[in-house]
């Protein structure tokens, strides 16, 4: 009788054990902790799906291979947020108490957590979304959006559309219509297209299409009407199909309907089918799964069931981007590890890193990414880095890039970039610090 | 047993129209919001306070705000995040023009100008009943929102087009804004619900709430015994904006911190709206009810698996959790019809009858 109590004690004790168990194993000492907001469901589950895959496959190839970080073992819990700004504050509430970098992977839910971020010391680092004046590091010393800001992407653009008219000079006259949507984000680049089209003289026209973006045939008819020359998709989501069927169907040349880079992945084109060929978007990485980096994550995940996604999926845009959203993060962490060793990092730590990031060519080599993208260095005021941006092209089967490195217009950039910052700023409160002293 | 009320007499009008006029509800309700203001800022985490129990209490104001217009004048409202939304935005404007302000003063001012706005678009409902007007306040949310997005004045020309939560401080702690301390947000709004729950317990049981329920049960029969129904439904919009413009201004101030137009939109005037529904419509404590259901139950069918160590896919938990909802929502308006509040009125009236029923 005893006996079958004492059973029965160590019975409840092990399942009221069991579910704490992994959680200690998370708490490991010899681990970084990386929350990952996630959307693989919702209206936006396209995107958030290869992504979230891309960020999987990529810190899961850190820790099979090298065993983390060098050495510290990268823990990742993923969070479903729906592309929901509050759920994506819920989900960071409850996983910022380990974090050291939050990737809010969205532009709503970096303008919710920037104020938060220097209270929580976690790193932010919206890769190229979220609040260009956080470009400024002398502001917001919490905030990193490299390798580009939308400001940087929509000159890159200007100067894209520049070289296919022949030369700068060309554009005067030219009419760029940006379609764009209703959104602090779809709304981002506007101030630069503005004092571009002032200073080169091309008639800008600016069309907001409300959330979510399924219905465009007024737009599209004030296009017809315009006849523009070129056209800026800011788009996200159904806007992007929409947009490009529209496009498609009234007849515009497709090559001249140039998408942001959250305008140009494969969900954004194949619902279009054949009327979408030749539709171009920007980017700053190369799409397809023909790098190193793919052979390795084949080789050390997909080959023995690791992988989080359909062996096809490798190389999609969305999965590339969240492999190299991941190893920003690694990288930024391994170089703060070389300052401050080989073991689990603070945020202060982690920050430092950040800002002292520096992605060389041989480096890139070395990680796999050779040619996938540009070598970028992050300082301490210039957050969004040195970062190129290049064009792709969506051929019905697949995209490529069709252009070389585009180096933004940083001169027209950088100024009103740190007027805006000093706004922006002001209204948290924050003071600017001296780099020089850091 | 539960409720012995043997011994308790009314010698008073005032003691038989009491809020709670059974003594043990009034003890257990006034250890109940003792406890509200003093167990959660001292024991809740960061997380329970910002996520879970501080947009609990802004949703109950406005569902408490939805529930005076909808439950207890029976005008159907759609416009509930517009008129958030006015209040939110009038707040920002406030806060950052006079800065002298008190953040309870925007708070309140913000609440008169959503009022203003409610009585504006309050008057087509002498005129279009039921669902028509439902369909009429859905246009104020459309125009609402659509202004706020297109005159780049709401937000001080931000080139972002979002509003930000500054630091504020009452007495000289910080309520609002990124420094602010969650249990200090909490307790503002925990304030502001409190007094404001007061207020329209006590408007319903009056004559401006007597008035409201007869147009409710039959307008024609209202105006006859004298009840005017320009007055009185207009006084519901205004009454109902007021709270709901609070409700905004809280949201962006000592919720998010910071929000665009996105966060106002139809889905939070559907959610608050469904809250009022599910919680209990024509009851102050249902608004409470359905607030709690609609903001808990998900971050609980979230949290759930992870407690018991169930390594589920997040994208199948959230899956689950919506299908779980769903059939919860489903289940509880087939049990009860009337609302959670009505399922609590069961419970109690068994309370009071238990061990003995006859």
């Amino acid at each position: 009788m005893k006996r079958n109590v004492l059973w029965i004690f160590l019975l409840a004790g092990a399942i009221i054990a069991a579910p704490l168990a992994p959680v200690a194993l998370a708490q490991d000492k010899g681990s970084i902790y990386i929350p990952l907001l996630v959307y693989r469901t919702g209206p936006y589950a396209p995107s958030g799906i290869p992504n979230a895959n891309g960020f999987n496959d990529y810190f899961n190839l850190i820790n099979e291979r090298d065993g983390g970080i060098n050495g510290v073992k990268i823990v990742f819990e993923e969070c479903e947020m729906q592309y929901d700004t509050k759920q994506g504050v819920e989900c960071y509430e409850r996983l910022k108490g380990k974090a050291v970098v939050v990737n809010p992977f969205s532009t709503g839910i970096t303008y919710q957590l920037i104020p938060k971020a220097p209270v929580d010391k976690i790193v932010m680092h919206s890769m190229g979304y979220g609040m260009t004046a956080a470009a400024d590091g002398r502001w917001f010393a919490w905030v990193f959006n490299f390798p580009m800001t939308y400001w940087s992407q929509a000159s890159a653009f200007i100067k894209y559309v520049g070289a296919q008219e022949g030369g700068m000079d060309k554009l005067k006259g030219k009419k760029i219509v940006h379609v764009y949507h209703n959104s602090p984000y779809g709304r981002e680049a506007n101030p630069t297209l503005e004092v571009l089209a002032r200073q080169l003289g091309f008639e800008l026209t600016l069309l907001a299409v409300d959330h979510p973006g399924q219905e465009q045939k007024s737009t599209w008819l004030q296009i017809r009407r315009i006849n523009p020359d070129w056209i800026y998709l800011s788009g996200w989501g159904v806007m992007n199909q929409v947009a490009v069927k529209e496009a498609a169907a009234i007849g515009y040349k497709m090559d001249h309907l140039v998408g942001n880079w959250w305008s140009g992945s494969e969900s954004d084109v194949v619902a279009a089918g054949d009327g979408a060929k030749g539709f171009r978007s920007m980017t700053f990485h190369a799409a397809g799964p023909g790098f190193k980096v793919h052979q390795e994550i084949v080789k050390y995940l997909y080959d023995k069931g690791k992988g989080a996604q359909k062996k096809e999926a490798i190389g999609e845009v969305y999965h590339n981007r969240g492999m190299i959203n991941a190893m920003l993060n690694t990288e930024a962490i391994r170089t703060a590890m070389a300052k401050y060793g080989n073991k689990p990092l603070t945020g202060e730590q982690v920050r430092w890193g950040f800002e002292n990031l520096n992605l060389t060519e041989q480096r890139l080599e070395q990680i796999g990414m050779k040619g996938m993208m540009q070598p970028l260095r992050v300082t301490c005021e210039n957050h969004e880095s040195n970062g190129k941006a290049a064009v792709q092209q969506w051929d019905g089967k697949k995209w490529t890039l069709v252009s070389d490195w585009i180096e933004p217009m940083r001169e027209v950039v950088r100024p009103n970039l740190e007027v805006a910052a000093v706004e922006e700023a002001k209204k948290l409160g924050y003071t600017m610090r001296d780099c020089s002293k850091e | 047993m539960i409720y012995r009320e043997a011994g308790q007499f009314k010698t008073t009008y005032a003691s038989d129209q009491a809020i709670f006029p059974i003594v043990q509800d009034r003890v257990v309700v006034l250890l109940a919001i003792l406890a509200v203001f003093l167990v959660p800022p001292l024991a809740a985490n960061e997380y329970w306070l910002q996520a879970v129990l501080i947009p609990f209490l802004i949703y109950s104001l406005a569902a408490t705000g939805l529930n005076l217009l909808t439950g207890y004048a029976g005008q159907l409202s759609l416009g509930t995040g517009g008129f958030m939304a006015v209040g939110a935005y009038s707040a920002f404007k406030l806060t950052t023009a006079f800065p002298q302000i008190n953040i309870i003063g925007v708070f309140l001012i913000s609440g008169l100008i959503a009022a203003g706005v409610g009585l504006l678009f309050g008057i087509p409902s002498l005129r279009i009943k039921g669902f028509y007007l439902a369909v009429a306040t859905l246009a104020s949310q459309f125009f609402l929102i659509w202004l706020f997005n297109k005159v780049p004045w709401f937000v001080n020309y931000a080139s972002s087009g979002t509003i930000t939560a500054p630091d504020r401080a009452v007495f000289g702690v910080l309520v609002t804004g990124p420094n602010s301390t969650a249990p200090m947000r909490y307790l503002m709004a925990l304030g502001f619900v409190a007094v404001f729950a007061l207020i329209a317990k006590n408007l319903v049981r009056g004559r401006i709430g007597r008035s409201w329920m007869a147009i409710r049960d039959r307008d024609i029969a209202a105006e006859i015994i004298g009840v005017n129904p320009l007055r009185t439904k207009l006084l519901a919009f205004g009454i109902s904006s007021f709270y709901c413009g609070i409700a905004g201004a809280e949201f962006v101030f000592l919720y998010l911190g910071s929000a665009e137009t996105l966060a106002f939109d139809i889905n939070v005037s559907f959610l608050v709206l469904f809250m009022v529904i599910i919680g209990g419509l024509g009851s102050i404590l249902g608004s409470f009810l359905g607030a709690a259901f609609i903001v808990l139950v998900p971050i609980f069918l979230t949290n759930a698996p992870h407690l018991i160590g169930l390594p589920l896919p997040v994208a199948l938990l959230k899956q689950i959790e919506l299908m779980v909802f769903g059939a919860l929502i489903i289940f509880f308006l087939i049990v009860e019809p009337h609302g959670l509040a009505r399922l609590w009125q069961i419970t109690k009236e068994k309370l009071r009858l238990w061990p003995f029923p006859h």
